[in-house]
């Protein structure tokens, strides 16, 4: 079962001075003040991040459904800003393979992937042991999920509090706390150029297509910081 | 139950199937990849460069309440905070305070 030791321990890694509660918080906040104003009920907005807790994501599920758009829409709109979670999965769960744990905690875990838990994990997973490292990352990912779905609920029933302008205000939160976290997690030539490569090709290839930019501009960024890894090595 | 309920209760499946699928599908692939490999380092880049196009994204071309604010100020707000958290030996809590203050003062008064 799960070490409930490693996994308070990675609860209680929210707490830290680079806790990402703040913007998560502040993030979700707005996310549920949008949603009700959007005509989503308490219980649809609550299950709305208890299901989904993505943040663009749900960005582009509201998006779409005020403009009524298709199901099939919705989907394929969603997939292509949430696909960055795969390479985020690809990159992180091999790190946490321990022969004595069971499948199902990676399956059931990976929903807490996201961007704060992905960047907690990635800073703090050398000084876990490797055995016990799933239950510290469900740690993290319980406490990152929990903050999500509470302020969404806390932004569902203060929504009629937040101006315009506060909204805005929020909305820039998150954007700043993850790029410091980037900035602070370049610790070598390969991720440094990783980060700078992919906030500039990011918006470039906005450009060519609003759709696929992210990808587009993240696998290519990613590509030619590899490249310049191997040349390096 | 309303059609319009019913209506939001699809979208939700729908966006979290979708969430779901990159999620799980990045699990079994990796259940193959050693960390030591290359094309783990390979995903590990990708994985930074998406994050840091999809948040230079979001500041430049955002979707939803910051796409009011003009993007000299959004900008503007993200150098100076990016600043701060240079100079306050990396300490994440003054920049992600601070973001949400100037730029709700700054389309306030400018």
């Amino acid at each position: 079962m799960i070490s409930s030791g490693y996994f308070l321990k990675g609860f209680k890694s929210v707490r830290s001075a680079d806790s990402p509660a703040i913007a998560l918080g502040c993030s979700f906040l707005a996310i549920g003040a949008l949603l009700k104003n959007i005509g989503f009920n308490f219980q649809q907005s609550f299950f709305s991040t208890f299901f989904t807790y993505a943040l663009p994501g749900q960005l582009v599920m509201a998006e779409s459904f005020l403009i009524g758009a298709s199901l099939i829409n919705i989907f394929v709109g969603v997939w292509l800003v949430n696909a960055r979670l795969f390479p985020m999965a690809v990159s992180m769960f091999p790190l946490l393979k321990a022969k004595n744990q069971p499948k199902w905690k990676y399956y059931l875990s990976c929903h807490f992937l996201a961007v704060s838990s992905w960047l907690i994990m990635k800073k703090d997973y050398r000084t876990i042991h490797e055995d016990y490292r799933i239950d510290f990352w469900m740690g993290i990912g319980t406490a990152t999920w929990s903050i999500a779905i509470f302020s969404t609920v806390l932004g569902f029933l203060v929504s009629d509090y937040l101006s315009k302008d506060m909204m805005i205000g929020l909305a820039i939160v998150n954007p700043v706390y993850f790029f410091c976290m980037l900035l602070g997690s370049m610790k070598n030539i390969v991720i440094g150029a990783s980060v700078i490569l992919g906030t500039i090709l990011g918006p470039v290839f906005y450009l060519v297509s609003p759709e696929w930019c992210i990808l587009y501009g993240g696998v290519t960024a990613g590509v030619i910081a590899f490249l310049v890894g191997e040349f390096n090595e | 139950m309303s059609s319009l309920s019913s209506n939001i209760i699809l979208v939700i499946a729908v966006t979290s199937i979708a969430t779901y699928l990159s999620r799980s599908l990045g699990v079994l692939f990796s259940e193959r990849i050693d960390e030591n490999s290359k094309i783990f380092r390979l995903f590990d880049c990708i994985a930074y460069s998406t994050l840091a196009a999809l948040i230079s994204k979001v500041v430049v071309f955002p979707a939803g309440d910051l796409v009011e604010a003009n993007i000299f100020i959004r900008l503007l707000v993200v150098f100076l905070c990016v600043s701060v958290f240079l100079v306050a030996k990396r300490n994440l809590v003054y920049p992600t305070v601070l973001s949400a203050i100037l730029l709700t003062v700054l389309i306030k008064f400018l």
